[in-house]
């Protein structure tokens, strides 16, 4: 368990980075926090000619919050994340994803955008860009685009990055006001990538009736599709919507296939199971995130 | 008068150094030497064409290349089979290399010498072997069908056969009131020390001697297995193990073909070299254990209690049999637990798969006896609709019945008698710590609520101590210091502490003034090794002994100085002194100085000796029957294995929606004798817990049908975290001494693991209300026997037995 030879660079500014990039091509990889590269590396499931390690480009290293959403660079670690007060305030599922992410350990040196490039269908993170309509800021030496989640994961650990592309950051926009987010998962132990998980946003009116509610998944389908859940509890009060028959509406837009963990009938059983609980808490929070008091189903009857 | 340190929770000694990254183990050592790779097989069972090693020769920084042809003597023949038995009807082992045919994932076809690891496995992914890939048998039940054979040579696959039989269990059971039939699986798992195996070795071709550090549970048996197969005299060869990472039985078996090939080429390169095992590697190359799948048909009367007992299992030992069949008979025998089985019969057969070896792990076969005959219990139980606990009380060998002989043939050849032990008083404990009456109308309550909960229990009685011998060296120095050398070796385990707690005892010196060597042949070239749960009795009862000698001869020797009767004398605190007159007396110090006749005035020691005179001034300095020096060895060998014994309850609570499964409280009753040392007897249930909890619901070995290892990692093996295994472990000990050592002890390292599966199964049968007949238990599996249970497919088990006295 040695890596292959490589040649290491270790660029300290942005344009360092890139330059080097567009230099190597396609036989580079950029190393980041490591949490996959460096076993990948290791047991030679990955052999790049060359390293580039971002570790010194300390302006990557930033987490900036506004009520519009959260931008988090390149460098900046799960932990940095999950302990910004800004980033928790504007956009609450970001700590909630976090804090399932692996162990303190794991999340001290992974990046939040490196987890997005290495597009694991397993990786909370991805289940929250797509949620959130986030995307990702792809540069290179000559251009610079913005690719949304949708268009970004193409495939299990495959995604739009060309050669001579850093992912420089990542943006998870706020939802609208009134809305709440939660992240439910099951994972065969303690930090584990999960057999399923779960991140549901919910968004009411102002009387407390469900306007929109929303799943994507993990460890569920190959790139974190977006499952609308709204039909089955449109317009009815936050508390007495029967989101049991939301979590059963999304259950076709997953397929999920069975691995050493868990059969393909217990993935989509617990599908099922933590999206109605994962809607369920998500509209408790946006009840709370309401500022005005509202009529209840409890109040109403 | 000292404080008594037997039986004291001392603080163990070698932990400040291993906790503060002060430990040396194998990878530690070393430094500056070349490093070993290995090019293993990808194929469970295949041919080998041919070996290209074109492309790797130009590799900067390669040494050497080796394959079987290149192996020479007794090198080049099959490893031994350590352990022969008569059962034994087809016994293969692996060559070093593999010669011919691979007959699992990971054997070691190549091995590659070069200047650094990183360098070695560049030239590995350089060689090119090809394979004619053969048919794989891969479980127990496809062995058993010998539809393919994992050894050409070998029919059905069958390795070893053994038939054991008390009384006419057919027949009795043929006659009796109540019949039952169970059929049950266990799955592999294996022991995943932290630290892998390793070799490191230096050959010193001036004095012809080879010095020899591993990652081994016995440095003597690798000594010899490696000066036999290298044909070197065994005075030539040194073996020491470092500090060990962890073995629970893998580091028992021996030699393994890394510790003789590592230093076989270190001899012929002339340069040090060293082999580390990575994680990988270890998955596919060390060994397995547990996988039975097992039948039990038992007759018995209405109170449950055992009339006859037929046991059939098959037992998968993997590729080759190296290490015997000590599993499969440790099952057979050890399944008979705490209980009469009234007659009993068994037979297993031991099979070929091809797959990683099976050795010893932890337990070694018991937690499989134990999951057969308390799924046994708990079955009866149910069919007579009687409380589980009531069902094991009435099949207790009493402690009026001890020693009491199960008339079987025990894994050591010695017969199956328990020495001590009061099962009744073990179990009222247990019922006491976990509240087993109150359990009922909990499990209702929850049941109100919407949760499930169960309660699962399980016995056990473990052979430990097993022979034939340890042996002990206690030496005082002029200094008054202590040294203690045993051969066997040390894993993390507190021997350091615990022996010297023991020698410190018996000589009356201060704990903090004996210092512990263990597993270094330079020191104790006789030992055995450390497993069976022997350590404790085995050299603790050695050291004791050797101590005692010590302690005699320096009476003696003080009686002389002091013009006393050594019987007047005692020793404390270092000091030899008369008895009710403590102020005349003279330090160990001086007495250790007064020992040997060649008195140079080193030091202040030697100086303040000189006022004593010893020995008759007309004789010879050193007395026929004496040798200079305050020293003692001596070796224990016990007649047969001494018997512990301990009782599990575990309650669980099942996630009615996820099927997950949550440990709410672990409850142990352990009985090993005379505890030397609490803490450390309690570390070792709560490690033995721990895996328990790994072997119950997370660890199995998936191969899929080629015999391809699909979770070679600590990413898909999912050996529990510290977040996985309870919080707590409630224990209550229970302390029958043994009457066949001198110190009335009993093994207690592998007594943790031994009835987790049984407990944990019971548990989840009594939360689900469905039986439980295979283990480990994943929550996607709980998912699919719930499918099962509500199809009608799996029956349905009582969970709230009937009040005792209705029928």
């Amino acid at each position: 368990m040695k890596p292959a030879p490589f040649t290491l660079h270790s660029p300290s500014t942005l344009d360092e980075t890139l330059e080097v990039l567009e230099e190597l091509g396609d036989d580079a990889k950029v190393l980041a926090g490591g949490q996959s590269l460096i076993p990948m590396l290791n047991m030679r499931l990955a052999a790049p000619a060359h390293l580039v390690d971002v570790n010194g480009v300390r302006e990557l290293a930033t987490v900036s919050a506004s009520a519009s959403g959260v931008r988090v660079g390149a460098l900046a670690r799960h932990t940095q994340v999950l302990r910004d007060a800004g980033a928790a305030a504007a956009v609450p599922l970001l700590p909630q994803a976090l804090s399932l992410v692996a162990h303190p350990v794991v999340r001290n040196r992974g990046t939040t955008v490196g987890s997005l490039v290495h597009a694991d269908p397993s990786g909370e993170m991805t289940a929250v860009l797509a949620l959130l309509g986030g995307s990702l800021e792809l540069r290179s030496r000559t251009r610079t685009r913005t690719v949304g989640a949708d268009a970004f994961f193409l495939g299990p650990l495959e995604a739009d990055l060309q050669p001579g592309e850093l992912a420089v950051s990542a943006t998870f926009p706020a939802l609208p006001p009134r809305s709440g987010t939660a992240f439910r998962e099951v994972a065969r132990r303690h930090g584990d990538y999960a057999v399923c998980g779960v991140a549901a946003a919910v968004t009411l009116d102002a009387a407390g009736r469900v306007e929109r509610a929303a799943v994507s998944y993990i460890s569920m389908t190959p790139t974190p599709v977006v499952v609308d859940a709204t039909d089955a509890v449109s317009g009815r009060l936050w508390d007495a919507a029967d989101w049991a028959a939301a979590a059963r509406s999304c259950g076709d837009a997953v397929d999920p296939e069975p691995d050493l963990h868990a059969s393909a009938a217990y993935r989509r059983h617990l599908g099922t199971v933590l999206t109605r609980q994962a809607l369920s808490e998500a509209a408790a929070h946006a009840r709370t995130a309401t500022d005005a008091p509202l009529e209840t189903a409890g109040g109403a009857a | 008068m000292t404080t008594r340190l037997f039986g004291a929770p001392v603080p163990r000694s070698e932990d400040a150094r291993l906790l503060t990254g002060g430990g040396r183990y194998l990878d530690d050592l070393g430094h500056d030497a070349a490093a070993v790779a290995f090019v293993r097989s990808p194929h469970a069972h295949a041919r080998i064409v041919d070996v290209d090693v074109t492309d790797a020769l130009d590799v900067e920084g390669l040494l050497a290349v080796y394959t079987y042809e290149d192996l020479e003597g007794a090198l080049a023949e099959p490893l031994p089979l350590l352990i022969p038995h008569p059962s034994i009807v087809a016994g293969r082992t692996a060559h070093a290399l593999a010669s011919g045919v691979v007959h699992h994932v990971g054997e070691p076809v190549v091995m590659v010498v070069a200047s650094d690891r990183y360098v070695a496995e560049d030239v590995c992914d350089r060689i090119r072997v090809e394979y004619d890939v053969l048919p794989a048998v891969v479980g127990v039940r496809n062995a058993r069908d010998a539809t393919h054979l994992a050894h050409a040579d070998v029919p059905g696959n069958v390795a070893a056969h053994l038939v054991q039989e008390v009384g006419d269990a057919r027949a009795a059971i043929d006659a009796a009131p109540h019949v039952l039939e169970l059929e049950l699986d266990i799955e592999r798992s294996a022991c995943t020390p932290l630290e892998g195996r390793g070799v490191y070795a230096r050959w010193d071709a001036d004095e012809s001697r080879l010095r020899l550090w591993s990652s081994t549970q016995t440095t003597t048996g690798v000594r010899a297995a490696v000066a036999a197969k290298l044909e070197l005299p065994l005075s030539a060869v040194d073996c020491t193990a470092p500090d060990v990472g962890g073995g629970f039985g893998v580091k028992i078996m021996h030699p393994w073909p890394e510790e003789v090939l590592v230093p076989w080429a270190a001899r012929r390169l002339d340069r040090e070299l060293k082999w580390t095992e990575d994680r990988r590697e270890h998955f596919v190359s060390s060994a397995h254990e547990r996988a039975q799948v097992q039948q039990v048909r038992v007759g018995f009367d209405d109170a449950g209690r055992l009339l006859g007992l037929d046991v059939r299992f098959w037992h998968d030992n993997g590729a080759y049999l190296p290490y015997g069949v000590i599993v499969p008979i440790i099952t057979s025998t050890q399944l008979l637990g705490p209980y009469k089985p009234g007659a009993y019969r068994v037979e297993f057969d031991s099979l070929y798969t091809n797959t990683v070896i099976v050795t010893p792990y932890r337990g070694a076969g018991r937690p499989q006896g134990v999951f057969a005959m308390e799924r046994t219990m708990d079955a009866i139980a149910d069919h007579l609709g009687r409380d589980r606990v009531a069902v094991r009380e009435a099949n207790f060998i009493g402690p009026d019945e001890m020693p009491y002989d199960q008339q079987m043939t025990f894994q050591d050849g010695r017969p199956l008698v328990y020495d001590s032990g009061d099962f009744p008083a073990t179990m009222a404990k247990l019922k006491d710590l976990v509240g087993w009456d109150e359990f009922a109308a909990y499990r209702e309550q929850a049941r109100a609520e919407g949760r499930r909960v169960g309660i699962g229990v399980a016995c056990y009685v473990e052979g430990t101590g097993v022979g034939p011998y340890e042996g002990g060296h206690v030496q005082v120095e002029t200094s008054g210091k202590v040294v203690v050398a045993t051969g066997l070796t040390t894993q993390g385990q507190g021997h350091e502490t615990v022996f010297a707690q023991i020698v410190a005892d018996e000589l009356g010196v201060p704990f903090e003034d004996v210092t512990v060597t263990t597993g270094d042949t330079r020191r104790m070239p006789y030992s055995v090794g450390t497993f069976a749960s022997r350590a404790a009795v085995m050299s603790g009862n050695a050291v004791g002994l050797a101590a005692r000698n010590v302690r005699t001869k320096a009476l003696r020797i003080a009686g002389d100085a002091l013009e006393a009767d050594p019987q007047d004398l005692e020793i404390v605190d270092g000091q030899v002194r008369v008895k009710g007159n403590p102020s005349v007396g003279l330090p160990l110090s001086t007495v250790a100085v007064l020992s040997n006749p060649l008195r140079y005035a080193f030091d202040k020691a030697s100086q303040a000796a000189t006022q004593f005179v010893v020995g008759d001034p007309d004789s010879p300095p050193v007395a026929e029957d004496d040798e200079p020096g305050l020293e003692g060895r001596d070796f224990y060998s016990p007649p047969q294995s001494t018997y512990a014994n301990g009782m599990h309850a575990v309650v669980v609570e099942t996630d009615p929606e996820t099927a997950e499964i949550r440990i709410l409280r672990y409850c142990v009753v352990h009985d090993c004798g005379n505890v030397v040392n609490p803490m450390i007897v309690e570390g070792q249930i709560h490690g033995g817990v721990a895996q328990g909890v790994g072997g119950a619901l997370y660890e199995r070995m998936a191969y899929d049908e080629d015999g391809q290892l699909l979770n070679a990692s600590f990413m898909d093996f999912l050996m529990p975290y510290a977040t996985e295994v309870p919080a707590t472990v409630e224990i209550d000990h229970l302390e029958t001494p043994s009457p066949l050592n001198p110190l009335g002890i009993k093994g207690a390292g592998e007594a943790g693991v031994i009835p987790g599966a049984a407990a944990f199964a019971s548990a989840i049968e009594d939360a689900e209300g469905f039986r439980i007949s295979a283990m480990p238990i994943s929550p996607s599996e709980l998912f699919a026997l719930r499918a099962r249970f509500a199809a009608g497919d799996i029956p349905a088990v009582r969970t709230a037995p009937r009040p005792e006295g209705t029928s």
